[in-house]
């Protein structure tokens, strides 16, 4: 039956995070994780939320968005104030509540982006997404917070921002937030631990969303717009219920990222961010999150493992991505790949549906 | 009272008329065929019908509720489904999903009941199943269930979407060139199963069609649609023997 | 008053570079239907082939300026070839998006590889003394004058071309539709290809004079005033060509004097509003036509 199938599937993609957690902590406590590579795995958690996020919007709505980086920065700074101004709360609950905001927030900039993006079709969506993150980024990059007794600051420019002695200055502008991860010096140890439940939480969301009746919906409005509306799916709510759990999930992303560094500074989560993002989407195939979490993986350690493959790095993904592309879309390739598993298995490649 | 009642139905593109004065009235359970040269109008008064273009004057009305002016998702709540002359199914979906897309607004629960698995889920889910098998069997597709719908030979991809647009649970099916690229054994099939889904779901069905085989072996009655405008309305012996039809169809 | 007028000429002078660009991309986008993202990249591509040809191989400004153009406008047809043209008739339109956004890296990467991350200064390759007005309250460079006239050169030429000439007609044809244009003999590839030559070539073109205007060249020059000109694109309707001219040097306005009167900051950010708000209002454009998906 088709609904054991879906399921055992989503099992294997959830035993594969927990292996690989059992198998790194392993590691880990016999002294066998160098330093470098254990300083990759929060960040390797961060990117693999934000591929899976971001392969919703992009495998499953169809809609290609560039903005993925601008709704981690949302939830990065939203964030990191809170745990900031929040600093006397225990650190178990504030970082909770911290999540919690990162995506709040993030849905929130979902929303308003959201009603107009979604309006508009392909390449203008993919443009004014990357619009909306250069955006996001410009104004984050004048913007002043602090805190002090009489409440809070905000200013947009340093002249304007006054806290008093008794205050903190958390966001200054361009120079970013400082001293996040300090406030979360006893959890220290168990950030990988917390990356991977983040982790897991997001497969379990974007994994049951997508095999449930909104899931299909979303996928109907991707292959089929007109026949979609034809039998009484509302396009625009669907693609905005796919497009705004993304923006929460990348927040949650941003979040996991501010609270492991010591320096945030908005200039990390520029267009670039966002195209890495989009390569480990692609590289791991187009709606295929297990792929997203393998590509992410693969691609974020490979470089930072091989020192004198970093050169080369940005080159070779730029190649692999145009030869995927090309090998898993052009009708020619797929027309020969077809004749080759036909002369090879001796029927034709009926691939059924996962 | 009549099924589908339209008045004075019209449409102008630019300078013009698309489709002019177009009137028709189909009783519950009639197998009704819409036929015309190409460029009549035929599928501008489907898209009239079905909400994609609203008309510029006239009146729709379905089992008596106006349904004039409203959009196509409205106009498929309230019950009309269609198929389409250039198939357009869900590629990416399996043959069951596609069927249970068109249960979407029939069996219902919330993305939150979704996401987190509650109670409800399970039981809407083994419902949608069912009755999407239930569907898939009337058109012999069950066995396919589990296969991606571009994966479907094309006869049976025109089978699926019209097992979709049944899924919706309309009172009205409009079915756009259903045996378009059909070879006869085909053809000879698919009206076997038009008129075993007018019986078997009580269904009132309008159809276009170009092959006159399957217009004059199915269809009760006829409109003929000549430059947007209705050229003779009767039933379909009457209709396909009229010389003005015959002269449309063949020029002068 | 004199502060206003400095700032429009500037205005002017930037939105004249964004104009040539968003020719290309135009072009491009009119009648291959595709966003082409390594449109900027080939700029600054252009910019280095004309730097390196003089200060690595010594030749003149004039011919370093043609090889810039017939190499931009080679790499163009290969690109097109290879990278574009066998995902033309993908299921997905999201493919040659995304395939773009790679052929853009690949470009930005290659550069970085070859010249290195750190800022190389332009020479000056076209020499043209400044106009001087107002008893000297007003300086105009001879670089600024050079980018109006050769944004209004290449404007004309380009429309004449697309209307009185064979492929020019053709380019038509295909922007319409590509499949009845085929049926009726126009060699769709060709035309295609001719489009990518085109924009191309006006790319190291655009490079030469955006490089000449703010003298510094890294691998990611091309990639902001390239994302910049086609908002300049959309906003002058998209397939249009005084469209981009008149889109490009509004946006080239806009930027100047948000900078200068609101911030320099989220001078970025005002041009990307006003990207949005024309899709918001005007979907397509100052210029453009409408397009409905035929059901």
């Amino acid at each position: 039956m088709k609904m054991n199938k879906t399921t055992k599937n989503n099992m294997i993609t959830y035993l594969m995070v927990i292996a690989a957690y059992v198998i790194v902590q392993t590691m880990s406590s016999t002294g066998h994780l160098s330093r470098l590579l254990s300083g990759l795995l929060v960040p390797i958690c961060v990117y693999t939320i934000a591929a899976v996020s971001l392969n919703l919007v992009v495998g499953f709505s169809g809609e290609l968005s560039l903005g993925h980086a601008g709704f981690m920065c949302v939830g990065a700074y939203a964030s990191s104030i809170f745990s900031n101004i929040a600093s006397d709360m225990p650190s178990v609950p504030r970082f909770i509540i911290a999540v919690l905001i990162g995506a709040a927030v993030a849905a929130i900039f979902g929303v308003i982006i959201g009603i107009p993006v979604l309006r508009l079709r392909g390449d203008y969506l993919a443009i004014v997404t990357l619009a909306f993150g250069e955006i996001i980024k410009n104004i984050i990059n004048i913007l002043y917070v602090g805190v002090d007794s009489e409440g809070l600051h905000v200013a947009t420019s340093s002249q304007n921002f006054h806290v008093a002695a008794d205050g903190k200055e958390i966001l200054k502008g361009a120079l970013g937030i400082s001293g996040t991860a300090t406030l979360y010096k006893d959890l220290r140890d168990y950030f990988f631990l917390i990356g991977v439940i983040l982790v897991l939480v997001t497969l379990f969301i974007v994994q049951n969303l997508v095999n449930s009746r909104t899931g299909r919906a979303i996928m109907s409005t991707r292959d089929n717009r007109i026949a979609a509306e034809s039998v009484g799916i509302n396009v625009m709510k669907y693609k905005m219920i796919a497009f705004v759990i993304s923006a929460a999930l990348a927040g949650v992303a941003g979040v996991l990222y501010a609270h492991n560094m010591s320096m945030l500074k908005v200039s990390t989560f520029d267009y670039n961010m966002s195209i890495l993002v989009l390569v480990y989407v692609v590289l791991g195939g187009i709606g295929s999150l297990r792929g997203s979490i393998i590509a992410t993986v693969i691609l974020y350690a490979l470089p930072e493992l091989l020192r004198g493959f970093a050169t080369y790095r940005m080159l070779i993904y730029a190649i692999v991505l145009i030869v995927m592309m090309l090998f898993n879309w052009a009708p020619a390739a797929r027309d020969w790949r077809s004749r080759m598993m036909e002369k090879f298995f001796g029927k034709k490649n009926e691939k059924e549906a996962a | 009272m009549a099924m589908l009642e339209v008045k004075n139905l019209a449409i102008q593109f630019g300078g013009l008329r698309a489709v002019d004065n177009f009137h028709i009235s189909i009783e519950k359970g009639q197998l009704y065929g819409l036929i015309g040269p190409n460029g009549a109008g035929k599928t501008t008064v489907f898209n009239l019908l079905t909400g994609v273009y609203k008309p510029n004057e006239g009146v729709i009305k379905l089992d008596g509720v106006d349904i004039t002016g409203k959009n196509t998702i409205e106009i498929n709540k309230a019950g009309i489904a269609r198929t389409f002359q250039n198939i357009r199914l869900f590629k990416g979906l399996s043959v069951l999903d596609n069927v249970k897309v068109g249960l979407h607004n029939q069996n219902s629960y919330d993305t939150f009941t979704g996401i987190f698995r509650l109670p409800r889920y399970f039981k809407v889910e083994k419902a949608m199943n069912e009755r999407a098998m239930e569907i898939l069997k009337v058109f012999d597709l069950d066995k396919e269930a589990d296969l991606l719908a571009g994966n479907l030979p094309y006869g049976k991809q025109r089978k699926l979407e019209i097992a979709r647009a049944l899924a919706t649970d309309p009172k009205l099916l409009l079915l756009d060139e259903p045996a378009a690229g059909m070879n006869p054994n085909e053809t000879q099939e698919l009206m076997d199963t038009i008129r075993f889904v007018r019986d078997h779901f009580d269904m009132t069905i309008l159809l276009i069609e170009h092959d006159m085989r399957l217009v004059g072996g199915i269809c009760e009655e006829l409109t003929v649609l000549n430059f947007g405008q209705v050229l003779i309305q009767g039933e379909t012996s009457t209709v396909l023997n009229d010389p003005a039809v015959i002269t449309a169809y063949l020029g002068e | 008053m004199m502060s206003f007028l400095s700032y429009l000429k500037d205005g002017i002078s930037l939105g004249s570079i964004y104009a040539i660009i968003a020719l290309g991309y135009t072009m491009v986008y009119g009648i291959a239907k595709m966003l082409n993202f390594a449109h900027g990249d080939v700029i600054m591509v252009g910019a280095f082939i004309i730097l390196s040809s003089i200060t690595k191989a010594g030749l003149s400004p004039a011919l370093a300026i043609l090889a810039g153009v017939v190499l931009c406008t080679l790499m163009g047809i290969t690109i097109e070839a290879v990278a574009y043209r066998p995902l033309r008739k993908a299921a997905s339109p999201l493919a040659v998006l995304i395939t773009a956004i790679g052929v853009s890296y690949l470009l930005q990467n290659l550069a970085l590889l070859i010249f290195g991350a750190d800022a190389k200064s332009f020479v000056t390759v076209i020499d043209v003394p400044a106009l001087v007005l107002f008893d000297g309250k007003m300086t105009i460079k001879g670089i600024t004058i050079i980018t109006i006239i050769a944004c209004i050169v290449i404007m004309s030429v380009l429309t004449w071309f697309v209307k009185n000439t064979k492929p020019g007609r053709a380019m038509q044809a295909v922007a319409a539709d590509k499949d009845a244009a085929q049926l009726m003999g126009v060699n769709v590839n060709a035309t295609i290809s001719l489009t990518f030559a085109i924009g191309s070539g006006l790319a190291a073109i655009a490079g030469l004079l955006l490089c000449s205007a703010y003298p510094s060249l890294t691998p990611y020059t091309g990639s902001m005033p390239g994302i910049k000109a086609f908002v300049a694109a959309v906003f002058g309707g998209i397939g249009s060509i005084p469209g981009a001219m008149v889109g490009g040097i509004l946006l080239g306005v806009i930027e100047i004097f948000g900078r200068a009167y609101i911030s320099s900051q989220i001078a970025d950010a005002i041009c990307f509003a006003v990207l949005i708000i024309v899709l918001l209002v005007k979907p397509t454009g100052l210029f453009g036509k409408n397009i409905q998906e035929k059901v």
